[in-house]
């Protein structure tokens, strides 16, 4: 009777994630954040931003191959890069910038990590404007394709290493579907 | 038949026992003036449906089911609660920056438009949050109308 009771009450305000252990680092960022101190300030700023935008191509990748379990992985890498972005050696109107951009970013990713594929693409389309707007602090190496969907909801865009289309928020069923705006360089 | 007896015994104490076990409480007193409806000016209707369905879990305000002092019940709901407000806290809104503001508004519009949100647990035993059609056209025009202004 009264476990009877116990168990009916505990109807709850949400329902249960599932939550996974997150204690992985992504090692490439990690090895290059401690070996950041050998290298000149100049040096490690680049290799941080390169690793963003490896980690975002990465989830890119895994949501135009329509893989839920990849895409969360790849925001799992992303997220902690983020985390570990160091903002030290920008102006302090940059830093306030990036420091807002690293927040809302990792939340953008920290959501992909626990969603089906159909909020992974929503969180990332709103992610894809947070990196866009890093990198034309932080700078790329790479030239960078900003592409465009109509498409998706209100206009899905990303950022691509390459020209050619492949589309994010559709896969498979129109991966041919977008334009490129511009070229970043 | 001694052994049933006996474990309902244990599970009683336990029961019990478990009860004097404290938990944080989400409450206050007044609406902060940082809080979304007041820097916002929200008309009441919407803050009426607001308060119902989303403040229990992502304001500084809980109010509390008649059943919330049980244990385990109390833990589970401080546990939502904390986590419902570090996705979303209303009373907070004025702090977020503009990027979190506008990132913010378009998931309570898509969570309210696919019934993601109030989560299908909580509206089980609290079916006024429940939106209807009529609600969800109501405060989904009106959180684009605040996203657009930002």
């Amino acid at each position: 009777m009264v476990v009877a009771f116990v168990g009916l009450t505990t109807m709850s305000c949400k329902d249960s994630k599932k939550e996974k252990a997150t204690d992985t680092h992504s090692e490439m960022g990690h090895d290059e954040m401690s070996a950041s101190h050998t290298m000149k300030d100049s040096d490690a700023q680049n290799s941080a931003s390169k690793q963003v935008l490896a980690d975002y191509m990465l989830l890119k990748d895994a949501l135009v191959a329509t893989d839920e379990g990849a895409s969360a992985k790849a925001g799992e890498k992303l997220e902690a890069t983020l985390k570990d972005f160091n903002v030290d050696n920008y102006t302090s109107e940059e830093q306030n910038e990036l420091n807002e951009i690293i927040e809302a970013a990792t939340e953008h990713a920290a959501h992909i990590m626990k969603s089906d594929i159909a909020h992974q693409r929503e969180h990332f389309q709103m992610l894809t404007k947070d990196i866009t707007d890093m990198v034309a602090i932080i700078g790329t190496d790479n030239t960078l394709y900003q592409q465009f969907c109509p498409m998706y909801a209100d206009g899905g865009a990303w950022l691509s290493m390459e020209k050619e289309i492949k589309n994010p928020y559709f896969g498979s069923k129109m991966m041919n579907c977008g334009k490129v705006q511009k070229e970043i360089n | 038949m001694k052994i049933v007896k006996i474990i309902a015994l244990v599970l009683l104490v336990a029961f019990v026992g478990i009860q004097f076990i404290p938990t944080e409480r989400n409450q206050s007193d007044t609406v902060p003036a940082t809080d979304f409806m007041l820097v916002n000016k929200v008309p009441v209707a919407i803050q009426k449906k607001l308060q119902v369905s989303c403040y229990d879990c992502h304001s500084n305000n809980t109010q509390y089911p008649w059943y919330n002092r049980i244990q385990p019940v109390a833990w589970v709901l401080e546990d939502h609660i904390k986590e419902g407000k570090s996705e979303l806290n209303f009373s907070d809104w004025k702090g977020y920056s503009k990027r979190r503001k506008n990132s913010k508004l378009k998931s309570i519009i898509s969570q309210i438009k696919d019934d993601e949100m109030p989560l299908f647990s909580y509206t089980l035993l609290h079916r006024e949050a429940v939106y209807s059609d009529s609600e969800k056209a109501l405060v989904i025009n009106y959180i684009k109308r605040i996203k657009d202004s930002l």
